[in-house]
């Protein structure tokens, strides 16, 4: 690990003006970074520790939304009873993710942030365009097997790790955020992540020594939660597809649907097609087939990957008929 | 840097990059938490930090001078083993051993977890998770055993589990006696 300076933020105000290089990183649980770190894929020359910023708590909004603090721990929030009876398709996902230890650990908008474990990225040896721009990508080609399927490009097939924005991206979230001229941000989950195109080191729209400081939730959705995760092992394991979705159903037909998927691309996935393909559809095999059809039709494997597209098709439509089953 | 550990006051002059892992290990004398892989995938390094299981490989020393560190030291010694490490031993629940003052640690974690009414992945019911071998599996998934001992580590949770829901069931019983006897 290379050296760094250290310095820990009382304030959101503090926090954001301390990060005055391009170089510096704001840490909170540290379990994604800390690990790049070791491995130098990420050389910070300044450390901001945001662990102990008052942004620890969930709070109910005016209109029924929640406003969950950006060190908000991961098994705090799965655990919330009201994350639970409202949207349990978040706290699925995150029991989903990582194990006990590092739910403990590992906040809120951290997890939004964290890497991709594409190997070429944590391989220093590798050429890689998202850590050395420039450089080449060796996953196109090599061993890609846990890799992207749509979104990608001739720069980078990265797949975004975490379940937790997956649920996110299908309750329509918000990111707030602190920029370092004092300003504040309210960004759309939708608008948060960049395709990789041909600057794959560049994930998300934040600017230099933005701060998330809260997501917010809308009111809950009606109808349905279920997150469906399939994996290499049983426990412990990032996505090979995961499938968040929410269904409500009226008259026997599919009248809302919210569905994102993780494991496939570069960000939690969501597609409107997807969703249109099935709201207004009785819930018959066709009608999920449909929806499948219109997720992968861009899909592209790169070899190891390739067995991705068939199994999303059968993750998708097993998580619709489970729940448009009466 | 000050740290408290076990109830006990440190100090230490290290390196900044100093992991808290490392902290115990290498500066303080404290050895029984293990370095295994080092990036958070095994778990042999697991402490409780103000109680709650964390893996210590992942973190650094300096961001928890304000923190109460529980390390497997301050669970208990030969003299007067903790529960769960009796249980372990009478259970044969580790073969080498790498493995077991994580796997201790992460345990109390995890049964304070249950306590509190967490959920798991395989809990059917959010609001309700039972406590079966399953749980247990799942729960624990962040310590890896290489020897494999996990039946018998499952077998060693279960029991310590049980004896505290015994013991929670009992004191029920008596508040409700003494309440009865109030009313």
């Amino acid at each position: 690990m290379k050296t760094f300076d250290y310095r820990k933020a009382l304030t959101p105000q503090v926090a954001v003006d301390m990060f005055d290089a391009e170089t510096a990183r704001f840490i909170a649980g540290g379990t994604n970074l800390l690990d790049l770190m070791k491995l130098q894929v990420e050389t910070p020359d300044k450390l901001v520790d945001i662990s102990r910023l008052d942004l620890a708590t969930i709070d109910e909004q005016a209109d029924d939304g929640l406003t969950i603090g950006a060190l908000v721990p991961n098994a705090d929030l799965a655990a919330d009873p009201r994350v639970i009876d409202r949207y349990a398709v978040l706290s699925r996902a995150l029991l989903a993710g990582a194990s006990g230890q590092l739910r403990n650990k590992a906040s809120t908008g951290g997890n939004l942030l964290q890497r991709t474990r594409c190997h070429y990225f944590y391989d220093t040896g590798s050429r890689c365009n998202k850590r050395a721009p420039g450089s080449g990508c060796d996953a196109i080609g090599g061993a890609n097997r846990i890799l992207a399927v749509l979104g990608t490009s001739e720069h980078c097939i990265a797949t975004h790790p975490s379940d937790m924005a997956v649920a996110m991206r299908a309750l329509d979230a918000t990111v707030l955020t602190l920029k370092r001229d004092g300003d504040r941000r309210r960004i759309s989950i939708h608008d948060f992540y960049c395709l990789p195109e041909d600057t794959p080191h560049i994930e998300t729209v934040l600017e230099t020594g933005e701060l998330i400081t809260h997501i917010e939730l809308p009111k809950a959705p009606s109808g349905r939660q279920a997150y469906r995760k399939v994996r290499d092992r049983a426990s412990y394991a990032f996505a090979l597809v995961s499938v968040a979705a929410v269904i409500h159903m009226e008259e026997r037909r599919i009248a809302r649907a919210a569905l994102a998927f993780g494991g496939l691309g570069p960000m939690p996935w969501r597609s409107e097609a997807v969703e249109a393909a099935i709201i207004g559809k009785a819930p018959t095999r066709e009608t999920f087939e449909a929806a499948a059809d219109a997720l992968l039709a861009e899909a592209k494997g790169f070899g190891g990957n390739d067995f991705k597209i068939p199994l999303a098709r059968r993750t998708l439509i097993a998580t619709l008929r489970d729940l448009t089953e009466q | 840097m000050q740290f408290t550990i076990n109830g006990r006051a440190f100090e230490a002059d290290v390196d900044i990059r100093t992991s808290l892992l490392d902290l115990c290990r290498e500066h303080l004398g404290l050895t029984g938490a293990k370095k295994g892989c080092d990036h958070g995938q095994c778990g042999a390094c697991t402490m409780l930090i103000n109680g709650r299981r964390v893996n210590s490989c992942l973190t650094l020393a300096v961001m928890h001078q304000e923190d109460e560190i529980m390390t497997i030291e301050g669970l208990g010694g030969p003299q007067d083993l903790h529960p769960l490490q009796h249980a372990f031993v009478r259970h044969d629940a580790y073969q080498c051993g790498y493995c077991t003052p994580g796997q201790i640690c992460s345990a109390i974690g995890m049964l304070d977890e249950i306590k509190k009414g967490w959920p798991s992945h395989v809990s059917a019911d959010l609001n309700l998770p039972d406590f079966d071998d399953q749980e247990i599996s799942e729960r624990m998934s962040g310590n890896l055993c290489r020897c494999a001992a996990y039946p018998n580590i499952v077998d060693a949770i279960r029991e310590v589990a049980d004896i505290a829901a015994d013991a929670r069931t009992a004191d029920e019983k008596d508040k409700v006696m003494a309440d009865e006897v109030v009313a």
